[in-house]
């Protein structure tokens, strides 16, 4: 099979997959798969209204898919990115409390900028351990996400909380002139386009620029790197910088745009769902942004599948996890060589056909 | 502070260690197994927080605490097999399928779990350690799982499988030289999936003692990374069970301090001492790990640090 169409092939027939095999997990719970699949692309992108919807989810899961796909292509598999996302929201929001931003485009610049700056600096410390001190950068990074959530939960129900906030938590809400609006009126705000800039610029820079090109080589192979003299552990700091500025934004973002203030209503997940994301696009920037609007689809239909027939809230995890294991399984695939298999098939069958009608009573026996 | 409450909060400590410690013993038992044999499962997160929710709801639905444990550690091994399966697959990376998995067992213990937020199951029976007490709260605060000493005893027991017995040293072998293994006419994927599905039931059994023992309910937040730090736990042991116990032991009294200061009425910082295990593991690697050297103990064929 030639190369580009495995490469698109193959996601899309384990996407699949995991749909039929969701059908029947949910078959087993006693609901149609037929009414699942039918709500599922109603929900995400039946009407303008799913629409809309999904496209607002596919904001942050752009940005933070781009927390995953950037370190690994310097070779590092980070899975933390909802710390930098929740730390990267709750920067956003404190800083007005600190500092008195002009209620304009350039206030709410600098407070995603400030959203940006945490979470990278965030990011870049699991990278700094692992360069610094060879610690597996998988697991600090997702341990780094546990701390970071506790310093958001301590932060926003002390003392940053608004004390009118009652029965949740929050910090105060953003001035009007601080909030990223929709765009031509419509839920979907500003952050779409940001996060598909963001892809697209990366994806520009990954490709075209000579320090982009420099991480890729790193991402191959670390020693021929250091061999030809570049910079190892700044680039591999740089794109841990990046993938988590993105993380930071998209959690910035979501406070600017979605939720008005950092509340926990921010861990949520969107995090873990940017790891998957990433690896459908497998690490490609550009291909995130229709990966994350579909999976930005499949979050909007959650309520709806929730809603209409039932289900869960948790099935939508239930159909990622399926659907992550089933493109890694798909990798296997990648591995065959379908030309010499295809090729041993028919001798086999050709042979088979030939012991079938000479030697036929020995076939159960030599089998 | 009075000498009273210093008692209470030592007590508190210590009996939470043996509390909290206990699904970080099943789990870095499980992990050290999976990992002896040259394979990494990050997926003992999920299998943790899929057995812990699979042995409450068996334990629910047959009304044996004892049937729920064993279906907590099947589930844990039935997702563990997923992995030594998928692993074995060429071109596919442990790192990555152990992150699926992580995310595919807490959606399934999450949807299968919604109607078990409420009900009562039965609960696995108390070790009374401070009857030798005559304070209330410290009597209270060691009232240890059963599963404790169960756990200690497979540590000796693995500790002693894999000096002496057979199944133990093919085990060491795969996870050291997988050539070796061939050469000797092993198959070195049969051991490794077999390896990581056992790892899974024990680490199940950490699931059962989440659910089953103190609070002894299932919710969503039950296990929230303690299978991850699991997996650091067996770099800090070295990949020894024992020393396995005494790391376990400490994480368990580092993820108590937060509880046992609120247990005196201690209010302030709840939520930055429930980071304390999480920020203690990421000072512990900076410790134990060197760059660019191997930590001695690590089995050769471990992906993780190649």
């Amino acid at each position: 099979m030639h190369n580009a169409v495995k490469q698109i092939a193959l996601p899309v027939l384990a996407i699949l997959a995991a749909l039929l095999l969701f059908g029947v997990f949910v078959w087993f719970a006693g609901v149609s798969p037929v009414d699942v699949w039918l709500i599922l692309f109603k929900g995400a992108f039946g009407d303008w209204f799913s629409w809309q919807n999904t496209l607002q989810r596919a904001a942050p899961l752009m940005l933070t898919a781009l927390c995953v796909a950037i370190p690994a292509r310097a070779g590092l598999v980070i899975i933390g990115g909802e710390g930098a996302l929740v730390l990267g929201g709750l920067a956003c929001a404190a800083l007005p409390m600190l500092l008195p931003l002009p209620a304009n485009v350039a206030g709410t610049a600098l407070a995603c900028l400030a959203g940006a700056v945490v979470g990278g600096l965030w990011i870049m410390l699991a990278g700094w351990l692992r360069q610094a001190r060879g610690i597996n950068e998988t697991i600090a990074s997702l341990l780094l996400a546990y701390v970071a959530i506790g310093i958001f939960k301590h932060l926003v129900e002390g003392a940053l909380r608004d004390p009118g906030s009652l029965n949740k938590p929050s910090t105060p809400t953003l001035a009007d002139g601080l909030l990223i609006g929709g765009i031509g009126g419509s839920d979907v705000h500003w952050g779409l386009v940001l996060g598909a800039l963001a892809c697209v610029a990366l994806g520009v820079w990954l490709r075209f620029t000579a320090s982009g090109f420099s991480v890729r080589v790193v991402g191959g192979n670390p020693r021929t790197a250091q061999l030809v003299g570049l910079p190892v552990t700044r680039l591999v700091l740089a794109a841990c910088a990046l993938g988590g500025a993105c993380a930071g934004l998209a959690g910035a973002v979501e406070v600017a745009a979605v939720q008005t203030s950092a509340n926990a209503s921010l861990i949520s997940g969107y995090g873990y769902a940017g790891i998957l994301v990433a690896f459908i696009a497998r690490q490609n920037p550009v291909a995130i942004v229709p990966v994350a609007i579909l999976f930005g689809g499949f979050g909007a239909a959650g309520s709806l599948l929730q809603r209409r027939l039932g289900l869960p809230d948790a099935s939508v995890l239930v159909l990622q996890g399926i659907a992550f294991v089933l493109i890694l399984a798909s990798e296997a695939l990648r591995h065959v060589d379908w030309a010499t298999l295809f090729a041993r098939m028919r001798r086999a069958s050709r042979t088979a056909t030939a012991a079938n009608t000479t030697a036929a009573p020995i076939v159960e026996k030599t089998s | 502070m009075t000498a009273d409450q210093w008692i209470a909060l030592f007590a508190a400590i210590v009996g939470g260690a043996l509390r909290v410690g206990a699904p970080f013993l099943f789990v870095s038992l499980g992990e050290c197994l999976t990992e002896k044999s040259g394979r990494i499962n990050l997926g003992l997160e999920g299998v943790l927080v899929l057995s812990a929710m699979a042995s409450f709801g068996g334990a629910y639905l047959t009304d044996s605490v004892w049937a729920g444990v064993a279906i907590g550690a099947a589930a844990g091994g039935l997702l563990a097999l997923l992995h030594g399966v998928l692993c074995s697959l060429r071109g596919v990376n442990d790192v990555a399928t152990g992150i699926a998995l992580m995310l595919l067992g807490t959606g399934l213990a999450f949807y299968l779990g919604k109607p078990l937020i409420q009900p009562q199951a039965p609960q696995l029976p108390a070790l009374p350690l401070g009857d030798w007490s005559d304070n209330a709260v410290v009597r209270s605060a060691l009232q240890v799982n059963v599963l404790v000493p169960i756990g200690m005893a497979l540590a000796v027991l693995m500790h002693w499988a894999f000096a002496a017995t057979r199944a133990g040293l093919l085990v060491r072998l795969a996870g050291d030289s997988a050539n070796a293994t061939r050469a000797l006419g092993y198959s070195v994927p049969g051991i490794r999936i077999a390896a990581t599905a056992l790892g899974g039931c024990i680490a199940g059994l950490g699931g059962a003692g989440l659910t089953l023992f103190y609070p002894g309910s299932w919710n969503e937040g039950i296990s929230s990374g303690q299978g991850l730090i699991a997996v650091a736990l067996v770099i800090f042991a070295r990949w020894s069970p024992l020393r396995c116990v005494g790391a376990a032991l400490l994480f368990g009294g580092a993820g108590a301090i937060g509880p046992a200061l609120q247990s005196i009425g201690v209010g302030w910082g709840y939520h930055l001492f429930g980071t304390v295990p999480y920020v203690l593991t990421l000072v512990i690697l900076v410790i134990t790990c060197r760059p660019g050297s191997v930590t001695p103990g690590t089995p050769g064929e471990l992906s993780s640090t190649r």
